[in-house]
Order: C-alpha cells, then structure tokens, then sequence
C-alpha cells in the first residue's frame, strides 16, 4: 500500500524511522501549511532535499554560507547558464573557489536544515513516491537518519516549549521599562541584535522574521530570550488593524456602556 | 433583555469551574467528562471539555453570563469561539502549581491576541498552604507590573468578587481612558 497520510496521524519523527528502518528509496513529499517540501532518500539514507519556491541551487546555497562573495555569485547565475550543479561544482573546485568539502559540507548542512524544518510541521498530507529521485542535475548526498531523527526530537520539544511561550507571531515586541534593562551591558549575538534593531510596537514578530530572514523556530528562539532576559514584551501591534468588531456592548453609545458597567459593579457588589 | 459576556480562562485544574460556581446564580452548566489521561487523572477526575457557564442577572435588562474555558490545550480550538464579544477576561493560575505558570502565561498571550479587550490576572488557591507568594508568581508568569495580579480563592465568593470587580474597574478605566 502506498505510504501516504496526515501528519497529524503519524509524525514526521515516524515517517523517517520507518524509511531509515526499511532503507527505503524514493521521494517524501510533505505538503505543509504554506509550502511543499520534497525529500528524497536512497537506501534509506537522506540523499537531498528542497522545501517551497527557494533556490535550491548550488550557487545559492554556497552564497548563502559565505562560501562565494556577492560578485562570484552574480557572474555565476549571468554566466553559468543551464550548466548542472554537478558541472558547477568542478568548476568551482577547479578555480580554487571552493573545495570539494566545502561543497559536500554546505549541502548537508542546506539539507538536514530542511529537514529540521519540517519537524515543527504537525498539519499537512504526505505521500512516499517510490523509487522517485531528484533531479539528475543535482548533487546528493548520503547523511544517516539516525542522527536527524534524534536532534529533531529535541527539536520538536523546544518547538512545542517556545510554541506555548510565544503563541503568536502577529503580536509585536517592546522594550521594557525596567530601568535596570540595559541592552549595552547584555551581551548579544549578531542575530540577536540584528532583532533588536527592528523591536518597535510598529513591527509584528513574524515582519521582524521576514526582515532578518529567520525561520519560526529561530525567531521564537531568539525572541525568548529576550523575554526571558526581561529586556522586552509582547504587545499588540501598534496601527494594525483592529480586529473584527465583536460586539462586546449591547450598545454603541458610550454613555450607556459606562452606565451598564456600573450597573455590573453594582450587582456584583450586592451579590 | 441585554447580555454581555466575561471569559474565565487558565490552565488545567486552575479553579475556573468553582469560580464560576461561586458567583452564578444558576447552577453552573458544566461540560466535564472524565478524564482519560492517567497523568491528569492524579489532578482530578473530570474536567471541562466545551465550557462552562454561569449567569448574574443585573436587572431586569441585563445579565452578565461567564464563561469558563476547557484547561486542556487539545480543547484550544473552543478558546477563540468563547473569546467573541467577551467585555474582558480572567486568567485564572494555580499557586501551588508552579509547573502550570507556562501554560498559563501562553493562555494569557493567546487571549491578547485575540481581543484587545482588558484582563486580570488571578493567583487561586491562596488558602493552600504551599501556594506561592504573589510578587514570586508575578516575577515566574513575567506580569508587568501594571498587569493587576490578584489573590483569589474560587471557592470564596467575596474573593471572586472582588476579582470580577478589578476586572470591571479596568473595564471602566479603559472606557474613560479612551474618552481623552
């Protein structure tokens, strides 16, 4: 029977224990909340992996780890063309741009990224298409599951613990006003900080994460940091819509509201 | 005949059914079960699933009705349904529980995001007597300190009054505030 289903139903923990255990080859493909991931396996080990519309390229994600400057880059996808990953990989090598390690490193590490990111996935359909590879142009790799099943089980927890703390990314952050809060004496990570500069009651935590490029998990992460430090808080966005009218009076004239507020603490106080 | 609503909301075996029970002039609807988790069964033997509800009539216009939400976070779903029009909201912790403060400041943001409407906070279980103090469970739920963090019994109906009151006084506040 073919291997598909509801997340909800069997976890993504569960999906890759059962490919690692019968060394399955083919494609997982995971269609998510917003985007589809497609994850491909031989033999039961994780051979590569693309989530969504990002560029899954070579030049990409080197350019992504600083492993190419900005020019290389550009001249890379002006120039290289239709050229496969595999052919750019040589030639990059060739030219001493990279080395073979560098290659093999930074597309693992593209690839488990992903795969930890569809472990904060609870909703969503899956199906296993077997014998289905990636694309001939591309590089595999051959990374045990083993390891990525256990760190993601960590993950998962830290997912689910940070999910409770911060339950919504639609609410915005604030400095406090403790007067001992002082961000200069906080020693902070370049990431952190690059949080920090966009903290206003103006900007949603999910337009920070969008603007510093950072994923749920690594902006819950961060954001809980800096709650538990005290250094900020959660507010309601300032100038977003309101939201839908519910209707919380009876009435609309705000004479009459207070007055029934009154009667309220009247009758409460009688009780 | 005009109505308006309060939610009571915290974590499981926070007191929300007995703090409604106490103040309702009706016997509260309550829509427990029992229990299946064998953990949450050491706790207690039933629990709410949908809600609870209580009634206070004001006058012959108007009644207040609350609402208790289910403590379980598999019944969250419920939560965003009985927050709808609500004039203000109480999150109701258990002092002796500290492991449940997570929880419950999770509850609080998710009913911020919902409603900007006012709420206090309300430390039940007071009487109890390993509950923690309230300026230790106000530093461990990180409450601001313009957040009105109350001690409450719910078994105690002057305490719950007096806690459906602050949230009342803060209602007003609001409206007048708002008039400026």
């Amino acid at each position: 029977m073919a291997l598909r289903g509801n997340l909800r139903d069997f976890t993504i923990t569960q999906l890759l224990n059962l490919i690692n255990l019968a060394r399955k080859t083919g494609t997982l493909i995971v269609e998510g909340p917003s985007e589809t991931a497609q994850v491909s396996f031989r033999d039961g080990k994780l051979a590569y992996a693309q989530i969504g519309r990002e560029d899954g390229g070579l030049a990409s994600i080197l350019y992504k780890a600083n492993k190419l400057s900005a020019g290389q880059y550009r001249a890379i996808q002006q120039r290289a063309g239709s050229i496969s990953d595999k052919e750019l990989g040589l030639l990059l090598i060739n030219a001493g741009y990279v080395t073979q390690e560098d290659i093999l490193t930074n597309l693992q590490q593209h690839f488990t990224d992903i795969v930890q990111r569809l472990f904060t996935w609870v909703e969503g359909f899956f199906r296993f298409e077997n014998d289905q590879l990636p694309p001939e142009d591309r590089i595999n790799v051959r990374l045990d599951l083993e390891n990525l099943i256990i760190e993601g089980s960590r993950q998962l927890r830290e997912w689910e613990q940070l999910q409770d703390e911060i339950p919504s990314l639609d609410m915005a952050l604030k400095f406090t006003d403790r007067p001992d809060a002082n961000l200069r004496k906080v020693n902070l990570s370049v990431e952190e900080w690059r949080v920090v500069s966009y903290i206003n009651p103006k900007n949603t935590i999910r337009q920070i994460a969008n603007a510093t490029k950072m994923n749920d998990l690594e902006i819950r992460r961060i954001v809980y940091g800096l709650l538990q430090a005290g250094l900020v808080e959660i507010c309601r966005p300032e100038g977003a819509p309101a939201p839908p009218p519910a209707r919380m009076f009876p009435t609309e004239n705000k004479d009459e509201q207070k007055s029934l507020v009154n009667r309220l603490i009247n009758r409460i106080r009688s009780l | 005949m005009q109505t308006v609503k309060m939610v009571v909301t915290g974590p499981f075996n926070a007191g929300k059914t007995e703090f409604i029970r106490s103040v309702s002039e009706i016997d509260v609807v309550s829509t427990e079960r029992k229990i299946s988790s064998a953990l949450e069964r050491t706790v207690k033997e039933a629990t709410t699933v949908a809600m609870d509800f209580g009634r206070i009539t004001v006058d012959e216009d108007l009644v207040l009705y609350l609402f208790g939400t289910p403590g379980q976070k598999r019944f969250d779903f419920m939560w965003e349904i009985l927050s709808e029009g609500m004039l203000g909201f109480i999150v109701l912790v258990d002092s002796t529980r500290p492991e449940t403060f997570r929880e419950a400041r999770s509850i609080l943001e998710t009913f911020r995001a919902y409603a900007p409407t006012p709420y206090v906070v309300a430390a039940n279980k007071q009487d109890k007597k390993d509950a923690w103090e309230l300026e230790d469970m106000r530093l461990a739920l990180r409450l601001d300190s313009k957040v009105k963090f109350l001690p409450c019994v719910a078994t105690d109906r002057d305490s719950v009054k007096t806690v459906l009151l602050e949230l009342l006084y803060s209602i007003l506040a609001e409206m007048e505030g708002g008039e400026k």
